[in-house]
């Protein structure tokens, strides 16, 4: 066991950190959610992570996106994310993707993983992202924030998730972000995402909603459709 | 009596719980009218725990909940 890895234990055996250290997750977005999941499982050592993100830097990102400095304006979020985890762990292999996803790189960008987490900021491509997980057969960890408010939820292929989570003609009008929403999301995404590549049960079929201005924490047990 | 339980930005304007006379009302979508909600605000809706959508039957006793969509990352 390397040292870096000993307070993961026995919260985690032996075995479990090998095992995440042969996974390969995809994280959608290296923005305000994207960032903090990038950190939290470059930390916790999943041993290749896809950061894919299109976009760059700009000051409007400083209030909450653990990966925006001052130096980096302007520059790659996706390339970003692949410098920080290389400072972190250089032993944990990074593959940057500075493209938006999109209908024609999606499946492709969703491939060859065991997990995809989203790190996304808005509907349509959420539903890209649905859409190609299904096709490649892999799960994704929904992810999403507006203010103070922040939600979790697990998707398995075909189970129709952001059909529920979002109807059409639904949009959401709150376009703020608070800093500490991200970080939440990521933390409860990045803990069912370990559970998942170990191995340990979770559940599906449920929507964890977090409203941090009232406090309350709901579980929401959603009527999805049988994964395929 | 049904009551409504609204959550995060659906209080803006509105109380968190609201009672209403459950004779006036047959689907949760007229619920959702009555308190002046764009149809497009309301993502999860739920009665009594179970996740339902617009169209599905109310009656009196039961307990609706509106969330609204989250979609900004």
């Amino acid at each position: 066991m390397e040292r870096r890895y000993e307070r993961n234990i026995p919260a985690l055996s032996d075995q479990e950190c090998r095992l995440l250290r042969s996974k390969r997750v995809a994280v959608i977005g290296c923005g305000g959610i994207g960032g903090y999941l990038i950190e939290l499982l470059s930390r916790i050592g999943v041993g290749y992570i896809r950061t894919v993100d299109g976009d760059v830097f700009e000051e409007s990102n400083f209030n909450r996106q653990l990966l925006s400095e001052q130096p980096l304006m302007g520059r790659s979020k996706a390339k970003a994310a692949e410098a920080r985890v290389q400072r972190i762990n250089p032993r944990i292999e990074v593959e940057p993707v500075t493209a938006y996803l999109d209908k024609n790189n999606a499946k492709e960008i969703v491939s060859g993983c065991d997990l995809v987490l989203d790190g996304l900021d808005n509907i349509p491509a959420r539903r890209v992202l649905a859409a190609a997980c299904t096709e490649a057969g892999v799960p994704y960890i929904h992810g999403a924030i507006s203010g103070w408010v922040t939600q979790v939820a697990i998707s398995m292929p075909g189970d129709g998730l952001i059909d529920v989570l979002y109807p059409e003609g639904v949009s959401f009008r709150d376009r703020s972000v608070l800093s500490f929403a991200p970080s939440l999301c990521a933390s409860v995404q990045a803990a069912l995402c370990v559970k998942m590549l170990i191995g340990r049960p979770v559940e599906t079929g449920v929507l964890y909603y977090f409203d941090l201005l009232n406090q309350e924490f709901e579980t929401i047990k959603l009527d999805l459709k049988k994964p395929e | 009596m049904i009551e409504v339980r609204l959550f995060a930005t659906l209080r803006q304007g509105r109380e968190k719980t609201v009672m209403l006379e459950s004779p006036g009302f047959s689907t949760a979508g007229d619920i959702i009218e009555h308190l002046d909600i764009p149809a497009g605000e309301v993502s999860i809706l739920l009665i009594n725990g179970f996740h339902k959508t617009p169209d599905a039957q109310v009656k009196d006793g039961d307990i609706v909940a509106l969330f609204p969509p989250v979609g900004g990352g």
